[in-house]
Formats: C-alpha cells, structure tokens, sequence
C-alpha cells in the first residue's frame, strides 16, 4: 500500500515528459536514533506550485532543508535538478541554481542592518573583489519600497533586524528570496505569526511566483492558506509520503477530512 | 487614554535612518573615554603629557599588543576567543629563531618560517573549535599550553639574542624609527587599515559579522561557518606571530617567555573597544582607540607620580565601567525598538 502511496505522481497539470525543476528519490534521513524521513519521493514541475501539507514532526521542514542541501540524505537517497543528478548539493550550490528559501526560522541575522541580511551569502562585489556595499544600500532601499511595500522613510536599510516587527522580518526573508530571481522558492510557513493583511500580501506574493512562471513549494499548517494556491499537492506523515494530489482531483473538504483521517490512523484510505 | 492610543496609530515614529550616534555609539563612546583620560592626564601630570617623549613611548610598546587585539576582534565577532596568542606569539619567534639565529637562513624565509607556524597554530584553533564545536574558552587554554610547550621544549628554555648587527633587515623594518616616527605604530595603523577593509569591505568580513550573529542562519543562507571560524583564528594566529616578533626586536633579545602577560591587555582592548562578548557586532576602529587607552593608563598612571600599583585598578574601573555602558546602551535600544518609542 505505502509502495502506491509514496510512487510519483506527476500532475495532468504539469506534462508527464516534462523533467522536475528538482527531484528527490527515495530520500531518508536520520538523525542519531530519530527516523526524519522514509524514502521520499518528490518533484517540482517547471510553473507549478505544491503545497506540503502535514502534522508537526510529519518532517515538511526536513524535506525543505535537504532540497536546499542543509541535510544531506542518507545513503541511497538522490536529488536531481533538471533530471541532473547532484552529489555535492550544498546550500550555496542550490542557491547558485537558483533555489531560494523563506525558512520556517526566517534565518535572519537580527543585530545586523536590513541590507547585510538581504544580501546574506550571496553578496555583490565589485570587479576590485570588494563587497560593493553601496549597491548593496541603494538595492536593498529599492526591494523595501517597491516589494515590502515600505515607505522609505519608515524603515532605513541601516536599521537593524531587531528593531522590526514580525511581518517587517518576514518581508526581509521573503524579498531575499525574491530578489535573486529564483526559479524555485520554497516558503516554510511563511503565514507564521502575521497579520490578515500581511497574510494577504505574502498569499499574493506566492500566486505571483506562478505567474512569473517560476515555481514554489508552500508549506503551511493552515490549509486555507494552501489550497486556493496550489496546483498539486503532498501530505507527509511521520516521515513518509502518505499521499499526492492533483487539485483537480480533491476538494478542500475532502482534503481536510483525508488529513484528520491521516492524523489518527497514519493511513489515508 | 483611548484617543491617545488611536493617536498614536501611524508607527512611524521608527522613523527613517539611524542617527549617528545611535550606528557608531559604541565607536564614538570609546572615543571620548579616550578623550576625558588623555585631558584628565594632562591636567595631573602637564609637563609629562605635552611633551612627545611619553607619546613615543607608548607609540613603541602599544603596538605589541595592540595588533593582536586587531586580529582577535575577528575572532570574538564570530561569538568566539582565543587566548593562546600570546603562545603563538613566542612559538611562532621561537620558529624565526631555529632558522634565522641556529639555522643561518637567511631573514626573510624566518619570517615566512614564523608567520606560517602563525597560521598553522590558528587552523589547529579553528579545526578544534569551529569542526569539533568545542567551546574556544576551554580548548584554546589547552591549545595554549601545547603551543608554550612545544616553544619550550624545542628553544631547551633558553632565549636568542637579536641585535642590530645580526639582523639589520629586521631592525630597520620593525624598529628603527622613520622620519622620527616609531615605526611600531606605522605598523599597527596599516595593519589596522587592511584589517578595517577585510572585515567592512569583503565577503569574508560579512560572514564574519553573521556567523557570530546566528550560525544557524548564516548556514541556512549558505554561509561556510567552520572556514569563517577557522580563517578568524588563523588570522589572530599570523598577528600574534607579527607581535612576537616586534616585541622580541625591541628588546634586541627573543626571551622564552615572550607573550607572557599580554592576554589582559589584548582582550581588554577587543572589549574595551565595543566588540559585543555574545558576537556578532565589532569594529576594527574600536579596538585601534581602545589600544592606545590601554597603553596610555600604564605609562599614564606612572608618569602623573601615582603609584604604579594602581595601574590594574584604572585598567579594571575603564573595562568594567565601558563593558556595563555598552550593555545599558544594548538594552535601552532593544527595549526602545519593543515598545517603539
């Protein structure tokens, strides 16, 4: 039965000949005694969004750092990006590919200023080999008004990280990974914590991510958020993947019956 | 009260960018301790402190310790310490000793000899700390007593004299004065520029400043933190070695136990000088001014005719006393930006 469940699945939605942007086969991993993950099976289609649906502890954030190369699968576990097998993913490789992630943690640096933070790994330097760190004041100004929805005078790239308010941190997470153009964003629970209205523009910012054609996975515990945006669907249970939906192929009431039912029992059907 | 809080709605009083202040309140606080002391030391003692003898003098000894301090400000901004420098620094001379003084080599392969050694001994620091993740306060004092030991052991206790005439290089490089200038501060203001670029205008400097702010984060977002943590600690490793080395010329002489009494005076200046003990903030122009405060209070205290036993105690009252003052500064700010007033 976990054999069925766990075979991927790819969407009508996006075309069986198509190659995954990224690709997981047969992922476990452990830690020390702990079973994280169990043979996960899971692919991103080039413009399309999955959501990640699953209890706390279902592994839905494992899953996020081994794509971002943060864990390393154990061994027998593959990652494919573009149907190009990776040995030595890291996570400056995913990025340098164009992954970019809005952590669950936010991953800030809080007692640096906004600019450090948005630049944060990946910062440009001039062709001295120099951080050019006007470019990187001027940059981070523009991200904050145009993407945050800043008024320039409210919040100063010089500010640091600590003197914001949840929502201001999570635009600070959120326009990072827009701002290097990725083709993948992946979002871990971005809605934690907002505001309604904030809430609203971190929702819209996902449907744009489509809209560019780029492709996201969005993980969210509530499944109001999630639904509307999706194209497919996983469901994670206690390291596995305990089902795939196409959206077509579920509706929201079914889907939230399914999860309670998956929840008690550890079995869908 | 309900009209006041609905008043009180545009949040904006956030406003804009930080003030000066407030971005170098740290940096300009250092600066005016150092301004009340030297005022406070010419007014006690006027006929020591205008005339330029006594500034020569600390312009010559501040350095010893003063580039280390720039060095290690790298290292406690990735939220760590070192304290086996000063070992470093007598390991690392000691090297310069076996191949220049017993090896006959010529001067400037002892140094390359003595500033890798430097490095070695800072990538052992930083393979034990930043790879093995051992707290750096315990295993640096064994590293410190490894390295000691080892300079001990292969100098048999005895130290190498170092005059002018058998090393003149070396004399004109690290000691002779130019145009009347001590040539040790030239020294320490350049090796303070390079730094001050390293840490605020590269990469690796940025890294540095996040990794001793969040390494989780910093690893999320890519960051390489064993190497940021291991390049910081071979940096103070290259530096300690720089010191001992203007330290042993100085006195003409490489004495065994070089680098002893330097650990207090070091770290001093790296707190002093507003690097954060939890990490993840710091400036190079800091510790430069602390330096020079510290160096000051010793020559300073002798030379206004106070006992010199009191030396310890002004050193103890201007650490303790900037330490609390950034911390009260740390707190009101946090709190400031919590309520939003």
């Amino acid at each position: 039965m976990a054999e069925i469940a766990t075979a991927p699945q790819p969407a009508a939605s996006a075309a069986a000949n198509r190659t995954p942007v990224i690709e997981l086969r047969n992922v476990s991993k452990t830690f020390g005694e702990v079973r994280s993950l169990s043979n996960v099976n899971f692919a991103v289609y080039p413009g399309e969004i999955v959501g990640l649906l699953g209890d706390n502890g279902a592994g839905k954030s494992t899953v996020v750092k081994t794509i971002m190369g943060f864990h390393r699968p154990d061994a027998g576990g593959e990652i494919y990006f573009h149907g190009k097998r990776i040995d030595d993913w890291s996570v400056a490789r995913a990025r340098a590919l164009g992954i970019e992630t809005v952590y669950q943690e936010r991953a800030l640096c809080e007692k640096q200023p906004i600019w450090r933070n948005m630049f944060m790994g990946r910062e440009p330097r001039t062709r001295w080999g120099l951080l050019d760190v006007r470019r990187m004041r001027e940059e981070c100004s523009r991200l904050m008004s145009e993407h945050m929805g800043f008024t320039s005078a409210a919040v100063h790239p010089d500010n640091v990280v600590t003197t914001m308010s949840g929502g201001e941190k999570q635009g600070v997470a959120i326009t990072r990974a827009l701002h290097f153009d990725a083709e993948l964003v992946i979002l871990d629970e971005p809605t934690m914590g907002l505001s309604l209205t904030e809430t609203k523009k971190t929702l819209d910012f996902v449907s744009n991510i489509k809209k560019a054609g780029k492709s996201a996975v969005f993980i969210d515990h509530n499944i109001f958020h999630v639904y509307p945006v999706v194209d497919r669907l996983y469901v994670l249970d206690r390291g596995k993947v305990a089902g795939v939906y196409d959206k077509s192929q579920i509706s929201m009431d079914d889907l939230i019956d399914r999860l309670y039912r998956v929840a008690r029992t550890g079995a869908l059907d | 009260m309900v009209t006041e809080t609905a008043g009180a709605k545009p949040t904006n009083n956030r406003v804009s960018p930080p003030s000066a202040l407030r971005r170098h309140g740290s940096q300009l606080g250092i600066i005016s301790v150092g301004l009340v002391m030297w005022l406070s030391f010419v007014i006690a003692a006027p006929t020591v402190f205008t005339n330029v003898k006594i500034y020569a003098a600390f312009a010559q000894t501040t350095p010893q310790f003063g580039i280390i301090a720039l060095a290690l400000t790298f290292v406690v901004i990735t939220g760590e310490i070192d304290l086996s420098f000063p070992s470093i620094m007598a390991l690392g001379t000691a090297a310069f000793c076996l191949v220049c003084a017993y090896g006959g080599m010529p001067w400037y392969v002892g140094l390359a000899v003595g500033f890798g050694t430097g490095a070695l001994c800072g990538l052992i620091n930083g393979f034990l700390v930043a790879k093995l993740a051992i707290p750096s306060l315990v295993i640096t004092i064994g590293t410190s007593f490894l390295y000691r030991g080892l300079e001990l052991v292969l100098m048999n206790g005895t130290g190498v004299p170092l005059t002018a005439e058998e090393f003149p290089e070396m004399h004109a490089i690290f000691r002779e004065p130019i145009l009347g200038f001590p040539v040790q501060t030239l020294w320490m203001v350049a090796i303070a520029l390079v730094l001050w670029v390293l840490l605020n205008r590269t990469r690796f400097g940025a890294h540095v400043f996040l990794v001793g702010d969040n390494p989780t984060s910093a690893r999320l977002m890519g960051i390489n933190v064993v190497s940021v943590k291991t390049r910081a600690f071979m940096l103070v490793g290259v530096m300690a070695v720089f010191a001992g080395i203007l330290t042993s010329i100085y006195g003409y002489y490489f004495w065994p136990t070089t680098g002893d009494g330097f650990l207090l005076n070091t770290i001093a200046s790296v707190f002093l000088g507003g690097t954060s003990v939890f990490g993840g903030t710091g400036s190079v122009i800091g510790t430069f001014v602390a330096s020079y405060i510290i160096g000051a209070i010793n020559a300073g205290i002798v030379s206004a005719g106070i006992n010199a036993f009191y030396t310890q105690l002004a050193f103890g009252f201007v650490i303790v006393i900037s330490v609390v003052l950034q911390i009260i500064i740390e707190r009101r700010i946090r709190r400031q930006s919590l309520t939003g007033r």
